[in-house]
């Protein structure tokens, strides 16, 4: 291979791992819901949407850094998501309908609401957070003075990672070692042993759902100095956030990380060798040949070895 | 009786357009029959058998475009989509309903959900095929009048009606509906669940399908963001049900009254129309928090309450 | 009538049926016990065609069935019970029954009258128009026979149909047995409550931990100390 080959194959690969670790704390939110709640949340990325323009006022209004916004932007959507939860979804869990896939559709309606209000109040228009630092990058050649290829490493895109990744470390040590962080993982596995051993079921699933929702609203204030934010952005985020979630295993966490690293290599891979047009439907035929080939993701296969099976 | 009442109605449809409505009236009456013909087919597939789907967009958009195609291409009279589409969509939905009927409830709705999507872009894509964005018009109306379309898709949704009653009141009927219920028993009892299912998804395609290839000619033109959108033909067809009543044979054309209507109200209204998403989002929500089963399929819970109230 | 020859199936590691061979002879009543998770339903979803067995083959009058999916099984002559019952919920009783005589029916009135047949044999005629979901236990645990005996099966299996019933509900689910046996159909049946699978089965066999420990006739199988210390523990076969 030519070092042009080498240089545009690893600049392809890091820029996928990347956006990896940004598509595996989407998917996080995601696969918690689904694996607490066994609902298909399919206003996810409207979540997303809505924390990015929180991000944006606030960086409009304020010069607040959308990496400060994570921390403003967390506990507004985890109380969305616990509204949401409480007043929208848990009624409909309650009614017997002849078509169980309610869930589904309820949360399609959210979505619905959610992207035509912000198209509504913010217009349809692009709009981008300019910080200082969005050029901004290191090079290889700056610390390897005769490197015989050129690598960089956009300063944003590392923050938004770094930011990603200790979320994501923090989010396994609530979930491994606290006591709420137990029943939450409690309810997944089975809600009714759950209840049994005491724990409140209904809660679980509200503070899953708000916990899941500030993942993403997280997510979204990392995106937003690196892309650019319009009210209808919030489908492909959704799709992303599916893709992942079935890739790495519906409800397993190490699954959606996974997931996320190798869709973010994967879309990096095609954007870098087909064409950039063509990543949603990328996105889409991955989702559906692992529905077929692999239902349980990544994660069935690392319980196969685990089974020694 | 209830033989009866459909008899009735469809005579009522036959004669009172001539009476003479306006052009805008028979517009509108031309799209309520034309969702009812959707809704009634997503409803066999849906409301009978179980199988939710989100992307009847799809069967819809090969149904137009075989017609526009035909026209495009061949230079033949759209018309001809008609009986074409059927053949085209039946063959499609088989290939749809291998990949996607093996999964099970949320994961099939997501499956054809992503049909819908991936055949929109395709269509965007295939630019010499298709004519991609640029859509296809058809430059010669056949009729000024509308009546005559009126005619044909009142005789689409007759046909349609009636044969969804015959399969429903059949031994077909009851295994979708056994399916539906719990596939794994109806297996157990002997039931071709693959097969069964097959069979509601392609007579559900080939409705839709005609539906589509009647509005490449009634419209004159069709492009890939009309004819395979998600949001308004998946999921209004999906709503045209849920408002007017799944499984039920009169939902589906209630739901496409109210649907249509609204659709129209909000878009009249000056300043109500960039919301007519948010609307539909909240009736949606609405309908599934406090009538899942529809207009219809409430009736019998709504009536108890009234029964209920005089009661006392 | 219907052979099993060393079935095993794992899932994950986990090795829920080693090594079960036994058969069933026409029109005689085979008792499955075991305590719970001994593997008795998972042995019903392998001979049923829900599992295919990772080892071994099951042959249903000299044919192997061990490939094929419980609808082509059913077809042939196997019908089964769940054990958490499954009605399907929003129709009729009748419906339910009728659903299932559509399989051999050639047409709407045969459906119909096999139907009426099948309720009248199980005692359910009265309640023909209720929708299953509203029926009392007992009722439903017979729907799911009635259902089973509309396929015209050749062998019927049992999945716990007697528990959770009280006395008189219980009578009268052996009646229905007992009817059942004389019409030559062959029943495989899985129960808990010993007095009741005694009485009726002609051989009977013991499961534990996916293994079989015993066969033989009721009075065998009730001295039988592997079976004995299963039940009730170590001490008291000793």
């Amino acid at each position: 291979m030519t070092p042009a080959q080498v240089e545009v194959l690893l600049q392809t690969l890091i820029a996928g791992i990347l956006l990896g670790g940004l598509y595996a704390l989407i998917g996080l939110g995601m696969t918690l819901i689904m694996g607490v709640m066994k609902i298909i949340n399919l206003a996810h990325g409207e979540l997303m949407m809505v924390a990015m323009y929180i991000a944006y006022w606030l960086f409009v209004f304020f010069h607040l850094d959308p990496y400060i916004s994570v921390f403003i932007a967390i506990p507004v959507l985890f109380l969305l998501g616990v509204a949401i939860q409480k007043f929208l979804i848990n009624p409909v869990l309650r009614v017997d309908s002849i078509l169980p896939q309610n869930q589904v559709i309820l949360t399609v309606g959210i979505g619905m609401v959610l992207s035509n209000l912000a198209t509504l109040f913010f217009k349809s228009d692009y709009r981008s957070t300019p910080v200082d630092y969005a050029t901004k990058a290191w090079y290889l050649s700056d610390l390897w003075k005769n490197s015989p290829i050129e690598l960089s490493l956009s300063f944003a895109w590392s923050v938004s990672f770094v930011i990603a990744v200790a979320i994501t470390v923090l989010l396994w040590f609530f979930l491994a070692k606290t006591d709420l962080g137990k029943a939450i993982r409690a309810t997944a596995q089975d809600a009714d042993a759950a209840v049994l051993m005491g724990v409140n079921v209904g809660m679980m699933r509200v503070i899953t759902f708000g916990l899941g929702s500030s993942l993403v609203g997280a997510a979204g204030c990392l995106f937003i100095p690196i892309y650019y934010l319009y009210p209808t952005l919030g489908g492909q985020f959704t799709l992303i956030a599916f893709v992942t979630t079935i890739l790495g295993g519906l409800g397993s966490t190490v699954g959606a990380i996974i997931g996320g690293v190798i869709l973010g290599i994967f879309e990096s891979i095609t954007a870098t060798y087909i064409g950039m047009g063509w990543a949603p439907v990328g996105r889409f035929i991955v989702f559906v040949a692992v529905l077929i080939f692999l239902p349980g993701g990544v994660a069935s296969i690392l319980k196969r070895r685990r089974f020694g099976r | 009786m209830k033989k009866l009442i459909s008899t009735f109605i469809l005579a009522l449809l036959i004669v009172v357009p001539l009476l003479g409505f306006s052009s805008y009236l028979m517009h509108i009456l031309i799209f309520v029959i034309m969702w009812a013909v959707i809704g009634m087919a997503w409803n066999l597939l849906g409301g009978y058998c179980g199988q939710v789907s989100f992307g009847h967009a799809a069967f819809f958009g090969i149904g137009a475009y075989t017609a526009g195609i035909l026209y495009q291409k061949l230079g033949m009279s759209a018309w001809w989509g008609l009986p074409l589409s059927i053949i085209v969509v039946t063959f499609a939905s088989l290939i749809i309903g291998f990949i996607c009927l093996r999964l099970r409830g949320p994961y099939f709705a997501l499956a054809t959900l992503a049909v819908g999507v991936i055949l929109r872009v395709t269509a965007e894509n295939l630019v010499g095929f298709t004519q991609g964005d640029l859509g296809i018009m058809i430059r010669e109306r056949t009729w000024v009048e509308k009546i005559w379309y009126y005619y044909i898709i009142l005789l689409i949704a007759a046909v349609t009606f009636y044969t969804i009653r015959k399969v429903i009141e059949s031994k077909l009927g009851y295994y979708f509906v056994a399916i539906r219920e719990d596939q794994d028993a109806a297996e157990s009892l002997g039931i071709n669940t693959t097969l069964y299912k097959t069979v509601a998804l392609c007579l559900s395609a080939a409705f839709t399908g005609i539906a589509g290839a009647f509005y490449m000619n009634y419209m004159g033109y069709i492009d890939p963001n009309v004819v395979f959108a998600l949001h308004d033909i998946s999921i209004v067809a999906i709503m045209v049900v849920m408002v007017g009543g799944v499984a039920t044979f009169w939902g589906p054309v209630i739901g496409a009254i109210i649907m249509v209507l609204l659709a129209e109200v909000i878009r009249s209204i000056p300043h109500l129309g960039a919301a007519h998403m948010t609307l539909f989002g909240v009736l949606l929500i609405v309908i599934i928090i406090f009538l899942p089963n529809g207009i219809a399929g409430g009736l019998p819970r709504i009536g108890k309450r009234l029964r209920m109230k005089r009661v006392t | 009538m219907l052979v099993c020859r060393n079935i095993s199936i794992f899932f994950g590691g986990l090795a829920a049926l080693s090594n079960i061979s036994f058969s069933v002879g026409k029109g005689e009543i085979l008792g499955l016990i075991g305590p719970n998770g001994a593997g008795k339903t998972t042995l019903f979803n392998v001979i049923n065609g829900f599992y295919r067995p990772s080892e071994g083959d099951v042959s249903f009058k000299d044919r192997k069935i061990s490939c094929l999916s419980p609808h082509q099984i059913c077809a042939l002559g196997i019908a089964r019970t769940f054990q958490v019952v499954k009605p399907l919920q929003r129709m009729s009783v009748y419906d339910n029954v009728l659903a299932s005589a559509f399989l051999r029916a050639k047409n709407r009135t045969q459906a119909d009258n096999t139907a009426h047949d099948i309720l009248e044999f199980a005692g359910l005629y009265d309640v023909k128009d209720l929708i299953s979901k509203g029926l009392p236990l007992g009722k439903r645990k017979r729907l799911e026979i009635a259902r089973a005996l509309a396929t015209g099966p050749e062998m019927l299996l049992l999945d716990e149909s007697f528990a959770g019933l009280n006395p008189t509900e219980l009578n009268e689910s052996i009646d229905i047995i007992k009817k059942i046996k004389a019409q030559g159909i062959t029943m495989m049946i899985i129960e808990h409550h010993m007095k009741v699978i005694m009485s009726i089965s002609d051989r009977i066999v013991a499961l534990n931990y996916g293994e079989k420990i015993a066969e033989g006739t009721p009075r065998e199988i009730s001295v039988n100390p592997p079976v004995i210390a299963a039940y009730l523990g170590d001490t008291a076969s000793a």
